[in-house]
């Protein structure tokens, strides 16, 4: 996860894509984009408020224009019931991070008073080390974690960025899947 | 009423008046076959799981049903891979059951599993693993809906034998909720009006006619555009008989080995109006010189190939008749068309039909002549000549099918298409063996029509052996295998980019012994080694009503396929016939 390679290089896109809540469909989504050889960065998925559906929001690391015949693609799988591109600016985007650190009882104060600004908790002690959750944007777990790593990351899980479009009604929801047809 | 899941699925398919299945029974879908004895569909046993799929692509493009096929799990589904990736890139609507092991048993490896909804993600446009008896028909009902409406395609439904053998209460779904598949189907009106006002101001309009053409059924929609707008209209090979190739207005096919008219049309033209059709990389060739002056009308039901290969000025979503017919009433309606315009474009065109038609070498010596002269050298029968004799012999209306390579591209260019659904070939995929099954499927779907094959030797030999299913269910194809010994296009590609190194292209003409093979699977079996032979052998082979016919046509093994654009060139540096190239043809600028 080195910087120019990260979630925040100029290149990477963030989908929403709502799908029927089955079996296989993960597979299905995930499928267009290996086949392509294309990484996908990080995937989020659960269902939303009616069970019938989930959303996965995909972090990938691609030009533009392949990825609109990917968007494209993905809207014809009968599973996916819509599906668009976020952008940063116009999307609130949330992740969560745990992590284990290892902090004897002489640095555990400095510990607690970085997650303390970072809005983060304490979900775990034991004898020499710590066990960190700290949600927020994902610019702000990178910073956290680069913070972190000089006491000694025992292990770290971050969810892969969740997102929804800003609520002042500037986000493209309906998205790139459409632009193709809008060509006229 | 109770039923088991095997009982279901057949009712369903019953409820979807299927009249035909292809396919062979196996371990994990004997339940279904069970209830298959009392059915009214009518099963055709083939003789490997691939048959039975090139067979329902047949069925399917002969009649514009949805062809099925049912096979077990494992290497069955395996096996039907293959037809299931032709039919996805030629838009095919299949429905294909697959057996699959008890549910308890999938993922241990258990014997003949495989993960055929897996295997298959990628090859079809939906499928689906039944892991509840009562889903059936709601499964079944969805299954061929998404078949066959918007871009037709195949679908895969897998049955675990437990599925099958459990009981269910029989119902059948009113519709399909599918929140997620919202097919195209009409024009937006502002996109039309804007088509149409390209096409009132173009000079040298082309209309660029596809496979989508055929699926919507929009030949009589496409014929009534053309001739009240006058514009040329190409067919691709996906849609050879989409517009009759009589008819003054049709161009031919574009494309690799597309006629230098057709071709050179689409390269000069000032607008494209593209329908039904995809910007295949081999009509297009090199695409960023493809039509270089072209603005581009794109009017196709799969959203996502609206600007994937070429940005049009105008994208249409939307069924193929639907939006010919939507622009063939607003060009009527804003007032008279003015045809003057185009008159030098259509001269230029004639010039070049003249100049530049698909030929080959008529002048080899005649069988008769090398026996007077009583040399021993054989007699060179070309294949273009059996295609034309072929097609002088048989009923306009006579379906043809192909497999791939140089026999396909013969075909295509020699045969005279006057009717829709009448070509059957392999265009996508390009599937070597795709003719015997699909010529069988498309004889079953047409049993009123005279169905022919035309075959490599190459390609016979991966699927002859569907002919034993022929015979046996009395289904009387014709099969004429241009014998020419080799791999032909392979050893065409080698002779002109690898300096003539064949490598691994040659097969014999005599290894296997064609005739005695077709006759030891109960067709009747002909070799024709000479000219004056072709057109008595395909007359004796149209009175054979009763068995399928093969004719071994022993072909001159030099013959190359012309024009020829290099894969990864420019449509400009097409490379027409050796008798043509003495000079270079004026272009309009």
């Amino acid at each position: 996860m080195s910087s120019e390679r990260g979630p925040n290089a100029p290149r990477h896109h963030l989908l929403s894509v709502l799908v029927e809540n089955k079996a296989g469909v993960l597979a299905r989504v995930a499928g267009l984009f290996s086949r392509r050889g294309y990484n996908i960065f990080s995937l989020a998925v659960a269902p939303t408020d009616d069970e019938r559906f989930s959303r996965i929001s995909i972090v990938v690391d691609v030009e533009s224009s392949p990825l609109e015949q990917v968007v494209a693609q993905l809207d014809k799988l009968i599973n996916v019931v819509e599906i668009g591109e976020l952008h940063p600016y116009e999307a609130r985007e949330a992740e969560l991070l745990l992590v284990s650190l290892s902090a004897d009882a002489g640095q555990r104060s400095q510990v607690i008073q970085l997650v303390g600004v970072f809005g983060g908790r304490i979900v775990d002690v034991g004898r020499d080390a710590l066990t960190v959750m700290v949600a927020g944007t994902p610019d702000t777990l990178d910073d956290f974690e680069k913070l972190m790593a000089p006491y000694g990351i025992a292990g770290l899980q971050r969810t892969g960025r969740i997102a929804l479009p800003k609520l002042d009604g500037r986000s493209s929801a309906s998205g790139m899947a459409d632009r193709a047809a809008e060509i006229a | 009423m109770e039923l088991t899941g095997a009982q279901a699925l057949v009712k369903s398919l019953e409820m979807q008046e299927v009249e035909v299945i292809f396919g062979l029974p196996g371990g994990a879908i004997l339940p279904v076959y069970d209830p298959i004895i009392d059915s009214s569909i009518r099963h055709i046993l083939v003789r490997h799981e691939q048959g039975a799929g090139h067979m329902a692509e047949g069925y399917a493009q002969a009649t514009g049903r949805p062809g099925v096929a049912m096979v077990t799990s494992g290497p069955g589904a395996t096996n039907i891979v293959t037809p299931l990736a032709d039919a996805y890139m030629d838009s095919i609507p299949l429905v294909c059951v697959t057996g699959q092991v008890a549910t308890s048993a999938i993922g241990t490896d258990a014997f003949q599993e495989c993960d055929t909804t897996g295997i298959t993600l990628g090859v079809t446009k939906h499928n689906w693993l039944v892991t509840d008896a009562a889903d059936i028909p709601r499964i079944v009902r969805e299954a061929f809906h998404v078949a066959t409406t918007g871009r037709p395609g195949p679908v895969l439904i897998d049955v675990p034998k437990d599925v099958s053998n459990a009981t269910m209460e029989w119902y059948w779904p009113d519709g399909v909720d599918l929140p997620g598949y919202r097919p195209a189907s009409h024009p937006d009106p502002v996109a039309i009006r804007a088509a149409a006002a390209l096409i009132r101001g173009a000079e040298r309009p082309v209309i660029y006619a596809g496979g989508g053409i055929l699926k919507s059924g929009a030949s009589e929609a496409l014929r009534e555009l053309a001739e009240l707008t006058r514009i040329p209209v190409v067919t691709t090979l996906m849609a050879r008989g989409a517009f009759p190739d009589s008819h003054p207005l049709c161009l031919g096919m574009p494309g690799m080995h597309g006629n230098y008219t057709a071709v050179t049309s689409m390269q000069e033209a000032d607008l494209l109006i593209a329908l039904g059709s995809r910007f295949d990389d081999r009509v297009t060739g090199k695409v960023s010189s493809f039509a270089p002056k072209a603005k581009v009308v794109h009017v196709d039901i799969d959203k996502a190939e609206i600007g994937k290969v070429r940005r049009p000025e105008v994208g249409i979503v939307a069924d193929c008749r639907l939006a010919i017919d939507a622009l063939t009433r607003v060009i009527r309606e804003s007032g008279p068309v003015d045809h003057s315009r185009l008159a030098p474009w259509i001269a230029t065109l004639e010039q070049w039909q003249t100049r530049y038609p698909y030929t080959y070498d008529r002048a080899e010596p005649a069988h008769a002549e090398v026996l007077a002269g009583g040399v021993g050298r054989r007699p060179t029968l070309k294949p273009q000549f059996v295609v034309e004799s072929l097609r002088a012999a048989t009923p306009p209306d006579t379906i043809l099918a192909s497999g791939v390579g140089q026999h396909q591209m013969w075909a295509s260019q020699f045969w005279k298409f006057e009717h829709p659904n009448t070509w059957i070939n392999s265009g996508g995929l390009g599937t070597m063996g795709f003719a015997v099954p699909a010529a069988i499927g498309a004889k079953v779907g047409r049993p009123d029509r005279m169905v022919w094959a035309v075959d490599g030797d190459g390609c016979f030999q991966m699927t002859a052996q569907e002919l034993v299913t022929a015979s046996a269910e009395r289904i009387p194809v014709k099969i004429a295998i241009l014998n020419n010994a080799y791999l032909g296009m392979v050893r065409q590609w080698q002779h002109m980019f690898y300096e003539e190194r064949y490598s691994e292209v040659y097969l014999s003409p005599d290894l296997p012994d064609y005739v005695g093979w077709a006759e030891s699977m109960g067709c009747v079996g002909l070799r024709v080694e000479s000219p004056e032979e072709v057109m008595p052998a395909i007359e004796k082979a149209n009175d054979i009503d009763d068995r399928p016919v093969v004719i071994d046509f022993r072909t001159d093994s030099m013959e190359q396929v012309f024009p020829m654009v290099r894969a990864g060139a420019s449509n400009d540096e097409i490379i027409v016939h050796p008798s043509q190239r003495d000079s270079v043809p004026e272009v309009p600028s």
